[in-house]
């Protein structure tokens, strides 16, 4: 067994017990980072160097009898997060040369956990796609078919933990752009309650829906991950002052006489058959634990997307109008004056994704329209959240496909911008309601592609869907493939 | 309510994007596309529903007004494009 291919917790047990050094680790993960990477693309930029002095460092911590629950771990990072001294772009041209001055706070708190960072992974252009392709640095490929899109936006984080480039990673999740492409890679993702997570140090795409989680490979390293990242930050102003429980504690719990609700609005027509199958078998093993399933309604889940894309847009549209050419990142040449510059650098600097959403937003909160439309939009995201207030005074999760289909291919959806946004129907509802919600990999379509089941709780239980998700993962057994590269 | 080229040109005159003519076109009919879509929420009757703006209640987060490290004049200008000294410069502003 190559060590690249174990999780947190089994190379925790092995250097607790000095079988290997944090080195040893590390040199497996960038070996295998050589072996696979020019054909997944999971990173923009390795950090080698830096890994192997963090990793000396935690053998030295080991020696001293010091180890934290992620002391020679390697991690990645989705390119969204502020690493103090090593650039940070976005996925964006705007951002090719940013070196940021300070580490986000979850950079802080993983360093703190003794974690090694491989390096920043590859990611849609500010966090605005479900593909991974509309990034300056050019797409990431599933590592289960090369020929397919991981998902996104946090592509790069799911693929490097498929493909064991990477034991954990740090994504970052405004309408699925986690639990998404965790399940088209079939591997572990968590969105965390809005304010569970600091968000200090994470370049902002829609401030009211952004929230930084893990991927992992399994439910039990999800759960020492939330460990390290959770908590109260003073330079966050939206995090919570919350007590954090050990998340470990919820592992294995059993869950007898738990009320599963299963929405009807999440299975309709369009969703792949052989999602809807491997959701329902999800569905049996939950009960065959002890979960009882129960019929529940959200019944504005069919306005939730268009919601998003006012809100979210809105919100990128004021965001991003700090990008302009000043005070850090690209500057086009040749101009005669500000104005210009300001144009230029934009239309320069920024992919088509971004603008079009920039365009949707500006467009959104002009004059004469902020109440048809952000407004309108406000109002319905309160009928949303009400939704998920009544359905969580029925039952204590909720269970969900996390996708309506398999891992699209490259280009498949590139020109129809509404055909992507709809990849992530199933995941948006939960940013909008600022509630937690998990993917969990249940199993393979026939061509070998993994599928995903979502479970979502009320806010801040991301206790309960460890607890729901450590006890299906293990009743469910699903074949521990790898992807061949 | 269809969105015209002119009015595309306008909004990215307001977002600061010199779109070229192509984009133009096809930003109109991408938008005009997504918009439609979200006409959908018109068939809601919102009469006095509260606006949510955030996802938890949150109020005003303060804190101790007390002096600390800042980041000091030269990291804050070292990503500039063209920085003088601890000043952003930028092309010239009025004629």
């Amino acid at each position: 067994m190559e060590l690249y291919s174990l999780t947190i917790h089994e190379l925790q047990d092995l250097l607790k017990k000095g079988e290997v050094s944090a080195r040893e680790i590390a040199e497996s993960v960038f070996a295998r980072v050589d072996a696979v990477e020019e054909k997944v693309h999971s990173y923009i930029r390795l950090m080698k160097d830096e890994a192997l002095a963090q990793a000396a460092q935690a053998d030295a911590d080991i020696k001293k009898g010091e180890i934290k629950p992620l002391t020679g771990i390697p991690v990645a990072l989705k390119d969204i997060v502020c690493t103090k001294g090593v650039p940070t772009t976005c996925g964006s041209r705007i951002l090719h040369n940013f070196v940021p001055p300070y580490n986000a706070t979850v950079v802080e708190k993983l360093s703190a956990a003794g974690a090694v960072f491989v390096g920043k992974a590859n990611m849609d252009e500010f966090a605005m796609g479900s593909s991974t392709e509309t990034s300056y640095f050019g797409p990431t490929r599933n590592p289960w078919d090369l020929e397919r899109i991981p998902g996104g936006s946090s592509g790069g984080s799911a693929s490097a933990v498929a493909a064991d480039e990477c034991i954990a990673s740090i994504g970052s999740d405004t309408g699925g752009s986690i639990r998404q492409p965790a399940a088209l890679c079939g591997v572990v993702g968590m969105k965390p309650t809005y304010g569970r997570v600091s968000r200090f140090g994470l370049i902002a795409f829609a401030s009211s829906l952004d929230q930084i989680g893990p991927f992992t490979k399994d439910v039990e390293d999800c759960a020492i991950m939330m460990n390290a990242l959770a908590g109260y930050d003073p330079k966050e102003s939206t995090s919570v002052q919350a007590d954090v429980p050990d998340y470990r504690q919820f592992l294995g719990r059993d869950i007898k006489g738990w009320k599963i609700g299963i929405p009807k609005e999440y299975f309709v027509e369009g969703i792949d058959p052989e999602v809807a199958a491997a959701v329902e078998k999800a569905m049996s093993v939950v009960k065959a634990c002890g979960g009882e399933a129960i019929d529940i309604s959200l019944p504005h889940t069919q306005y939730c997307l268009a919601v998003y894309y006012i809100i979210a847009p809105a919100e990128a549209s004021s965001n991003l109008a700090r990008y302009d050419g000043v005070k850090y990142g690209y500057r086009a040449q040749g101009v005669r004056d500000l104005a210009e510059m300001y144009k230029k650098t934009r239309q320069e600097g920024f992919g088509a994704e971004v603008k079009r959403r920039i365009m949707i937003g500006t467009y959104a909160l002009s004059a004469g329209y902020y109440d048809a439309y952000y407004g309108k939009a406000s109002q319905v995201r309160a009928l949303i959240r009400r939704d998920f207030d009544e359905a969580f005074k029925r039952c204590d999760v909720i269970l969900t496909p996390t996708t309506p289909t398999p891992a699209f291919k490259l280009g498949e959806k590139t020109d129809d911008p509404l055909q992507m946004y709809l990849s992530d129907i199933f995941t948006i509802s939960t940013n909008l309601a600022g509630i937690p919600g998990m993917s969990v990999p249940c199993g393979f379509s026939k061509a070998g592609l993994p599928l995903g089941v979502q479970f979502l709780a009320n806010h801040f239980e991301e206790g309960k869907l460890l607890q729901i998700a450590s006890v299906y993962e293990k009743a469910a057994a699903i074949e521990k493939r790898r992807p061949a590269l | 309510m269809k969105l015209s080229t002119a009015d595309v040109d306008y909004v990215a005159k307001l977002a600061r994007l010199d779109v070229t003519d192509a984009e133009k076109e096809k930003f109109t009919a991408q938008l005009n596309d997504i918009l439609g879509y979200i006409d959908k929420l018109n068939e809601l009757d919102t009469t006095g529903v509260a606006p949510m703006t955030h996802a938890i209640a949150v109020t005003n987060a303060f804190r101790e007004d007390r002096v600390v490290e800042s980041l000091g004049t030269q990291a804050a200008v070292a990503n500039a494009p063209d920085p003088r000294g601890e000043f952003f410069r930028v092309p010239k502003v009025i004629e």
